[in-house]
């Protein structure tokens, strides 16, 4: 599958925001369909229907432990993502708070697990530490190892970033932990927990939680051509959680609410066939990545790479393009049928640009003029050069509608203080310094 | 450039992938963000134009600069140009605007100055709520521009105050960051004490924050 042609406008779309969500897979459509008419059952009947529909999600249930090198008895099947990372960190936190209530992540988490933390501190009494990745958007395992205190109950750091594509180190912090743990007298089933989100990761890295030393992990269906609305979360053996939704006791009390059976078979499936093609697609993809950052950078002046270039997923590119903003790049590119997406303010409910980016230690500039594209199993080299050729033509006309013209190396002119009228912020991080003025009496 | 053209009525609105929400930009605003009126493409020579204004940050990821030509004989606008860094309705409004100062030969300056982000707005179709104040960057170009002109052709009794005034003295909050509070979507007191704690401390500026309030929520969103 190449370029669609929209027939109506006849302009070739290429879909380059696969870690956005990618289309479902022919096979995994496949294997759902009989969930949609012919198992008709609710798994939790005791009739030959309902029992049917119950063995299809066991056995669903067993593929996805098989692959993630887990028991059955340790896949909680959710709604999303979203709400596997919820479940984790709320639900875990939540129930060992008795223990401590320290909460250790870092700050390019997705918002799902950033709000979550911040509304367990914000209403819930718990002490957060949200450390810094380094320059190229990797943790520092250590770092991650001297804070954690005997007040710590949940380490949340992702597998793989979802806007830069950088691979953090989950098996060496998974060791440290094991490490501190031993250290202080802490068996298997005492808290602090490690939980990853893999959603990213997913298509392309080895799950197995056994060598990854997780406590939870966190995987979903709409970025590995499965289905949306399927999420899992593993909790292994002896750890427990404090449910989110109640109901009828379904998915060990965890996650109430009737299975989507459809969905999880979807799921399983899609899990299956990503990670059977995994190294395939590495190889292939790694190829068209390194080419796509080539022919940036060569094209296109003024432009920086985000993320490390080695540890990093093979589908994501990521560039700051100086001088111009990203929402206007990306609706050019959309006028040329390239789905993009950026890291930039305008392009956010909030109006604030992305957290990833200024992580990354890089000024606002950066994170406004953000691009990302994210590859996919439908992409190929034609679409890339495609792609290429219409950003060097947005971006010589954007830049000539634009009044600015850094050079490189000039950072350190950006962004003078005086020119944020309150306080020398800009508007969205204000916000958050009035915070604590309104709490003072 | 045709190509481009051929493609603007495509019936798709944008959408935030993060909300969902459509960013409902109107076939007019699409029109002047994919061709933009009145560019400056080539850099001017100096005195090439008689004022420059600037406003606006690259940080914030909005600016916004305006080059005018004035007549001045007859005070009117003769030719404004422009160059944006911002999205997509930050470069409409612009181009919007310098098309609305340049029609019928040219507006009187006066006039000029007391277009509103509201009528630039109107003219565009409408924008998504949240993008409003992208919009309003560019009649505060202007006035810096024409400030700058003022000071330059010696008509310094006509120059615009642009400063601040303190409203809640504890927090030391003033009018202008209430209007961007507005801007930002606040349309009542509690919103804009959610955003800017404002008469938290200092309830004796309530009621002139409320008249405020009022004022610059009909300066932006219109009556009703």
């Amino acid at each position: 599958m190449s370029m669609v042609k929209n027939k109506k406008n006849n302009i070739a779309r290429v879909y380059l925001d696969n870690a956005a969500t990618t289309p479902t897979a022919k096979e995994v459509l496949k294997a759902m369909t009989p969930y949609f008419f012919d198992v008709l059952g609710n798994p939790s009947a005791l009739h030959f229907d309902g029992r049917r529909a119950k063995g299809a999600l066991g056995l669903a249930r067993q593929q996805v432990a098989k692959i993630i090198n887990a028991e059955s008895a340790e896949i909680i099947f959710c709604g999303s993502g979203t709400e596997s990372d919820n479940l984790a960190i709320l639900g875990a936190a939540r129930l060992y708070k008795p223990k401590g209530a320290h909460l250790l992540t870092t700050n390019i988490e997705h918002h799902a697990v950033l709000h979550s933390v911040e509304r367990l501190e914000n209403k819930e009494g718990f002490k957060v530490s949200i450390l810094g990745v380094e320059e190229n958007g990797i943790i520092n395992s250590k770092k991650i190892f001297a804070n954690i205190s005997p007040e710590t109950i949940l380490i949340s750091v992702m597998y793989a970033n979802n806007e830069i594509g950088t691979i953090q180190p989950i098996k060496k912090i998974g060791g440290l932990i094991k490490k501190w743990k031993q250290k202080n007298n802490r068996g298997p089933t005492e808290p602090p927990f490690f939980h990853t989100d893999a959603c990213q990761a997913a298509g392309y890295l080895d799950l197995d939680v056994k060598k990854l030393g997780v406590d939870l992990m966190t995987l979903n269906g709409s970025k590995i051509y499965g289905p949306k609305g399927v999420g899992v979360l593993y909790v292994r053996r002896g750890i427990s959680l404090e449910p989110l939704i109640f109901g009828g006791g379904q998915e060990r009390g965890l996650r109430s609410g009737t299975e989507n059976l459809a969905g999880i078979v979807g799921f399983a499936k899609a899990l299956e066939l990503a990670q059977k093609n995994r190294k395939k697609e590495i190889s292939r993809l790694t190829i068209l990545r390194d080419y796509f950052f080539k022919q940036i950078l060569k094209n296109i002046p003024k432009t920086f790479i985000n993320g490390d270039l080695k540890n990093r997923l093979p589908n994501n590119v990521n560039v700051s393009i100086l001088d111009i903003e990203g929402e206007a790049m990306l609706l050019y590119l959309d006028e040329a049928g390239v789905s993009a997406s950026t890291g930039s303010a305008c392009d956010s409910s909030r109006l604030e640009p992305s957290h990833v980016i200024l992580a990354l230690g890089r000024p606002y500039e950066y994170a406004h003029g953000s691009l990302r594209f994210t590859l996919g199993k439908q992409t190929t080299k034609k679409e890339i050069d495609y792609t290429v050729k219409e950003l060097k033509r947005v971006t010589e006309k954007l830049r000539k509608i634009s009044p600015l013209n850094f050079k490189l190396g000039e950072e350190k002119l950006f962004c003078p203080s005086r020119i944020f009228v309150q306080g020398g912020r800009p508007h969205w991080e204000r916000k958050k310094i009035n915070k604590p003025a309104a709490v003072k009496p | 450039m045709k190509k481009v053209k051929k493609k603007i009525n495509f019936k798709s609105d944008v959408m935030n992938q993060s909300t969902g929400q459509s960013w409902v930009y109107s076939d007019v605003v699409k029109d002047h963000f994919f061709n933009p009126q009145n560019l400056l493409l080539e850099d001017p020579e100096p005195g090439e134009y008689d004022a420059v204004g600037e406003v606006g940050s690259p940080a914030c990821g909005d600016v916004m600069k305006m080059w005018v030509k004035v007549d001045k004989k007859s005070d009117k606008i003769k030719d404004l140009r422009w160059r944006t860094f911002g999205c997509g309705s930050a470069i409409a409004a612009t181009s919007m605007f310098s098309a609305m100062v340049k029609e019928a030969g040219g507006m009187k300056i006066n006039l000029a100055l007391k277009i509103k982000p509201q009528d630039i707005m109107k003219r565009l179709g409408g924008l998504p709520e949240r993008k409003i104040h992208c919009s309003v960057l560019a009649d505060k170009a202007f006035r810096k521009a024409m400030n700058n002109y003022f000071r330059v052709s010696d008509q310094p009794q006509r120059i615009i105050a642009l400063s601040g005034r303190i409203i809640d003295k504890r927090l030391n909050i003033t009018d202008k960051d209430i209007e961007e509070a507005v801007l930002e979507g606040a349309r009542n007191l509690v919103e804009v004490q959610r955003k800017l704690k404002v008469g938290v401390g200092d309830k004796a500026a309530i009621p002139e924050l409320e008249q405020l309030i009022r004022f610059y929520v009909e300066k932006y969103y219109g009556k009703g």
